[in-house]
């Protein structure tokens, strides 16, 4: 079985936010990046446990990005993946991204697309669902379990309101969360073996984008809190239900 | 024509999909468009209520296939009631089915999308929407450069007017498709205000010491009518249900009111609350961070300051 990690970069989760070149542009200076933590403690790892059960089982990563995320790939690579890929396309939005993913997944003969539930930074949740589509295959949403026997796959998903079971034959593209996996550290050994597993660059294809980013913008500054004595807690309901009036 | 996909629960309309029809009814006046509606499955009770929220027609795809959700199946009939009812804009409130659904719809109309909108679209220079980004820490300006667009509201961001209207419900034929995917369990979590949804939700974090003391909790929830949270280590440790983790890794939420007991306030666990509208912190550390986002707070011990909480608040809503 064959199966593609999909792998995008964000920055720290304590990251401070702030933009540059007239609010158009992430100041990234200084920015620590990490793997999108869906992609790497869920959708990762829950390929690596599949591939510690199934040893026939290879993981390829794959990120749409510019060259300033392959230490993100060598990272992933060093927690266990096979091979990795890099489409070279930088600002793509979700579509391009997705197109790209998608191609290379057909191309591939994927059997098993994994992808986390939302990047950090964008907050887009689409990236998945537009590569299943893409590729015409089911797409199992918010996963919180997902096994695979005898070409097909079985996964708990988040639904409104509670959670379902689903079974589907394979290929198909799951999106990943909390439940799926526990985080792992990579080991001296994956970090060693990372430096010479191989970090493949593609060309993007000519895909055109559906949205762009005009600006980013940062909330107001919040007004400061209003402290109520802690000897006096009714003062704090009469606040809630008087000045604020949202009890 | 400004078309808006409603979710139902058992029967009734999501209080969210009621936010994204009077959402969809103000693009469709700033627009000069209609707006009206599509429902896929059986017609809930309360359909004809879409017309006190702007929304003149609901057509409903009633197919035995439809009844659960397959994405891609979902994806397929709306492209198909698209095209037939030649929508321009279609609106989902972007919750769970929205976020499996959306996309395909998006990438099998070629028709850009932006989830997670918090305002009307900006139509003055192209059609712009502000939506949350980097976990409600930010906003981005997105616009959308194709003809059709697909938007995804999320919950509580709209403020909803509603005015007396009426809807008609008229059946509309799509293909039949056969769902590739089965559905072997379900499980819902019944009676409880569902957290995505809550507009007042109470919330707990390690600083309440253990399980047993979630009566604080659980308490004022039920006299405010709120949802119940936690912060993730009380998830992990398994204090609470970890449907009820909050942040960065769990659910992001943006209720009128949060509170929120014993809980420091760290960056990832913000990242899910930040976009409520007040927030209310008690911890007993001046220190914590959560003072410096909150809107009202108490320095002290909640095992001193939440019974008198919970006893005033029982007093004005008048509870023995
Ligand atoms: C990548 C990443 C992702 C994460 N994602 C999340 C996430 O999604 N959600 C999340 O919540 N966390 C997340 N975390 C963890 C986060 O960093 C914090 O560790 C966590 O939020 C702390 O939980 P807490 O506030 O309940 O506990 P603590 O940090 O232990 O705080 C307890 C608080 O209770 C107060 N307190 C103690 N006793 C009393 C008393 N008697 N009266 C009043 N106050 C009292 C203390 O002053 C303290 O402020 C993440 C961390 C990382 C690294
Ligand atoms: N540039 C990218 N390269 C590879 N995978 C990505 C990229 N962006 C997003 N993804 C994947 O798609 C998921 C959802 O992203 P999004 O739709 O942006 O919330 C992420 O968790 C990743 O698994």
């Amino acid at each position: 079985m064959k199966i593609l990690v999909c792998i995008s970069k964000t920055p720290d989760t304590t990251a401070k936010i702030a933009f540059e070149d007239n609010n158009k542009k992430f100041a990234a200076d200084g920015v620590q990046w990490i793997i999108n933590p869906y992609d790497e403690w869920y959708a990762l790892v829950r390929a690596i446990e599949l591939k510690e059960a199934d040893a026939s089982v290879s993981i390829h990563l794959i990120t749409v990005g510019g060259a300033d995320a392959e230490p993100i790939l060598r990272k992933a690579l060093a927690l266990g993946g096979d091979e990795s890929f890099r489409v070279h396309l930088e600002n793509g939005d979700a579509f391009q991204v997705a197109a790209q993913i998608a191609g290379f997944a057909k191309a591939g003969g994927y059997d098993l697309v994994l992808t986390g539930k939302e990047t950090i930074d964008y907050n887009g949740s689409s990236i998945g669902g537009m590569i299943a589509e893409l590729m015409d295959v089911p797409f199992l949403s918010h996963a919180t379990q997902l096994n695979v026997s005898g070409g097909k796959a079985t996964a708990v998903r988040e639904i409104e309101g509670g959670e379902e079971t689903n079974e589907a034959a394979l290929p198909l593209v799951v999106s990943c969360q909390k439940g799926m996996a526990e985080q792992r550290i990579p080991n001296m050994k994956g970090i060693m073996g990372a430096r010479t597993k191989p970090l493949k660059v593609v060309d993007a294809d000519t895909t055109a984008a559906l949205t762009s980013i005009e600006r980013f913008e940062l909330p107001p500054a919040k007004a400061g809190v209003k402290l109520v004595p802690a000897d006096q807690p009714e003062e704090l309901v009469r606040l809630l239900h008087e000045e604020a009036r949202v009890i | 024509m400004v078309l808006v996909f409603i979710d139902q629960n058992e029967g009734t309309i999501k209080k969210s999909s009621f936010e994204a029809a009077a959402y969809g009814a103000a693009i469709a006046q700033q627009t000069g468009k209609t707006a009206e509606a599509i429902l896929l499955g059986d017609t809930p009770a309360d359909a004809d209520q879409l017309g006190n929220y702007g929304i003149s027609k609901v057509h409903v795809v009633n197919q035995a296939s439809l009844k659960t959700m397959d994405a891609q199946v979902y994806a397929q009939v709306l492209q198909e009631a698209a095209d037939t009812l030649h929508a321009e804009i279609i609106i989902f409130s972007n919750n769970t089915t929205a976020k499996a659904v959306a996309p395909r719809l998006s990438a099998r109309m070629k028709a850009g999308m932006v989830s997670g909108a918090i305002a009307l679209p900006d139509t003055t220079n192209g059609f712009t929407v502000k939506k949350s980004v980097f976990s409600g820490k930010a906003f981005a300006h997105v616009n959308i450069l194709t003809d059709k667009k697909i938007i995804a509201l999320n919950p509580n961001a709209f403020a909803v007017t509603t005015s007396s209207g009426s809807a008609s419900v008229h059946p509309l034929e799509c293909s039949a498709v056969q769902p590739a995917v089965s559905v072997t369990q379900v499980n819902k979590v019944v009676g409880e205000i569902p957290l995505s949804e809550a507009s007042v939700v109470v919330s707990g974090g390690r600083g309440l010491k253990g399980p047993e003391n979630w009566g604080f909790v659980t308490e004022l929830a039920g006299l405010l009518g709120a949802a119940t949270a936690c912060s993730r280590p009380v998830a992990d440790i398994h204090w609470r249900p970890h449907h009820e983790h909050v942040g960065q890794t769990g659910l992001a939420i943006a209720p009128n009111l949060y509170i929120a007991i014993g809980i420091s306030g760290a960056i990832q666990h913000l990242a899910g609350v930040n976009r409520s509208k007040t927030i209310v912190v008690i911890n007993k550390d001046p220190e914590a961070p959560f003072f410096k986002a909150a809107d009202y707070g108490i320095v002290g011990d909640l095992f001193e300051v939440m019974p008198k909480i919970i006893a005033e608040v029982k007093r004005i809503k008048g509870v023995a």
